[in-house]
């Protein structure tokens, strides 16, 4: 029988010296392989010019230099689109498309998961089977959709589908499933709450952590979108795409297309750095019992 | 109360027919469908119907200017036997699923597992690192300059270096290294939803199902992990292979970002670019579709197949 021993007050099994060692080793090695590729793009944003296209290039920065991040403020300055309209346009639909999104996915959550009705665990099931396949099959004919909707070039065609994504439905419903108890619904139908209500000022209050998570999966998405087949117009385009085109400027823009990068992805890193806890905490309740 | 209805509800339903309880039903939940009417309407409009239009347009000629007429089945006989790229396609995306999915499933699972017992603050860095590369927009064009083609390439000039190559290698314009490196590059970014769903997965895990373990004999963490951390977690291991394998499908951006398109000698050219190919520049939409059709039941398939396979964990 294993040895058991104590620590921090609970019971674990003993854990051989050897699978330590090696589970530190597995964890190292891919740390490092996941890492370095992230540090050398924040090291590259920091380099001179002599040290970017320095032989053989060095993997740390040598002599720091805020240069990239200047130069990528010109560079933005010359564009015939003023780079604050492609932030505006970015900011614009991530903001509403995760707001609707929020509303539009709880509201449904809560109907799914705490009213029982026809239909409820067919709609389920449906969205449910959506997770399997990615957008990338439907790209075309919702393209068509759009058209006779006359929704293509317009801030809508990127904020209208973000409201319908089903990874934010999904875990919302989860969520509920678990952590709102049918009881405390129970009694505040009984005091004569609507339903519309006891989800708005009960339900909603007990989720925060899915909230959270929900916001965080739609921004993310919003924000690192880059071109779009359903927007063509200039100054519709959004910051990643921007982004893009000076990165696509050639090699003579390494570092400022590094210093965008870094810029690019501070605001989805430090996102989750806040949450992260809310988010696992969300995840626990994500799993598929069926 | 929820006895008295109940109790209603039974005699009531025995002297209705079915049709008419349910329209009872419906009609007292009303509300119900006032909640989830704006995200239905909405989630039908841009995945349920562009599926459906996808199957229907699949069967005609449609290009966008002319009236569709119906071809039935000739787009996809054309995919299937006239079209060369088409199944060097099909047997890239294949290859790229079957390698990226699962080791990225693996991999997740395992660091996850592995950081589980880590104290809570260095969890949550540990968590960061491996998290990082999913979120972090287009950073993985770092990898084009980290493998650039000339001797300022990172990895070229260190292998010249070190005396293993005496020229440098133009990486991800050779059709003998596109596909490792793209396959390398998107599992870096893979560890995303399915890896944060399996810490969480590990977390709820009932400590004292270890501690009774222990007791009946599990010796080491191999056998704790196979006799009751995998069957009590089970749920998330269907969830996190779902998105682990749609993702596997959803890398054509960062393999065009790395390789251009189309790739060279196809070597990297997968379903999904083909889709792009024909849909987004020549508005062959009715073959197009046909080329969608056909990825939707790879994707599906694929998921049945690992749901039942997973299934069987533990039991």
């Amino acid at each position: 029988m294993a040895k058991l021993r104590t620590r921090k007050h609970k019971v674990v099994l003993s854990r051989s010296a050897g699978g330590d060692a090696g589970i530190t080793m597995v964890l190292t090695i891919l740390g490092i392989f996941m890492f370095l590729p992230m540090f050398y793009v924040v090291s590259q944003s920091f380099k001179p010019l002599d040290e970017l296209w320095m032989y053989p290039p060095r993997f740390l920065v040598k002599n720091p230099t805020f240069r990239n991040y200047t130069d990528l403020f010109t560079l933005m300055n010359d564009s015939w689109v003023p780079f604050s309209r492609y932030i505006f346009n970015t900011v614009l639909t991530s903001v509403l498309g995760t707001f609707g999104h929020l509303f539009l996915a709880s509201a449904c959550a809560y109907a799914l998961a705490k009213i029982k009705f026809p239909g409820g665990g067919f709609v389920f099931r449906t969205i449910r089977t959506s997770l399997m396949f990615h957008s990338t099959v439907t790209a075309i004919t919702s393209f068509i959709l759009m058209s006779t909707f006359h929704m293509i070039d317009t801030y809508w065609a990127i904020i209208v589908p973000a409201w319908g994504s089903t990874l934010g439905l999904y875990l919302m419903k989860q969520f509920m499933d678990t952590n709102v108890p049918d009881t405390v619904l129970e009694s505040a139908r009984l005091d004569g709450a609507s339903e519309i209500r006891t989800y708005w000022t009960i339900a909603m209050p007990m989720v925060k952590p899915a909230w959270l998570t929900l916001i965080i999966y739609s921004f993310q998405g919003l924000w690192n979108a880059g071109s779009s087949i359903y927007i063509y117009s200039e100054q519709l385009k959004s910051f990643n795409y921007a982004i893009g085109q000076i990165t696509a400027g050639g090699i003579k823009r390494a570092g400022a297309s590094a210093a965008a990068t870094v810029l690019m992805m501070m605001v989805p890193i430090l996102v989750f750095v806040i949450s992260q806890s809310n988010i696992i905490e969300t995840m626990g309740s994500s799993g598929m019992k069926d | 109360m929820s006895k008295q209805t109940a109790e209603v509800k039974a005699v009531s339903r025995k002297d209705l027919t079915y049709r008419e309880w349910i329209w009872k039903e419906m009609k007292r939940n009303w509300v119900a469908y006032v909640m989830i009417a704006p995200y239905v309407l909405i989630f039908t409009v841009f995945t349920i119907v562009p599926v459906v239009l996808s199957f229907v347009i699949s069967f005609t000629d449609f290009n966008m200017l002319q009236w569709p007429n119906p071809v039935w089945l000739e787009n996809y006989i054309n995919l299937f036997f006239a079209d060369d790229i088409f199944l060097i396609a099909c047997k890239n995306t294949l290859i790229f699923a079957a390698v990226v999915g699962p080791v990225s499933y693996l991999m997740a699972f395992l660091i996850a597992w592995f950081i589980n017992e880590l104290s809570p603050r260095i969890r949550a860095i540990v968590t960061l690192i491996f998290y990082a590369p999913s979120i972090a927009g287009q950073v993985y064009l770092i990898w084009g300059t980290l493998f650039a083609a000339d001797s300022h390439g990172w990895i070229n000039a260190t292998l010249l270096e070190l005396g293993f190559i005496t020229s440098p290698i133009a990486w991800f314009q050779n059709a003998d290294y596109v596909m490792p490196l793209c396959i390398i590059v998107a599992l870096w970014t893979s560890l995303g939803t399915s890896f944060l769903s399996f810490i969480a997965g590990l977390q709820g895990v009932d400590r004292s199902l270890y501690e009774a373990g222990a007791v009946d004999g599990v010796k080491n963490r191999w056998q704790e992990l196979w006799y009751i951390t995998l069957p009590s977690m089970k749920p998330q291991l269907m969830f996190g292979a779902i998105m682990a394998i749609t993702s596997s499908f959803g890398f054509g951006g960062v393999v065009t970002a790395l390789c251009g398109f189309p790739s060279v000698d196809y070597a990297a050219h997968t379903i999904m670019h083909h889709l792009d190919d024909y849909g987004g520049s020549r508005y062959e939409i009715g073959y197009s579709s046909a080329i969608a059709v056909v990825l939707f039941v790879i994707m599906i398939g694929a998921n049945m197949l690992v749901k039942k396979v997973i299934s069987k964990v533990g039991s």
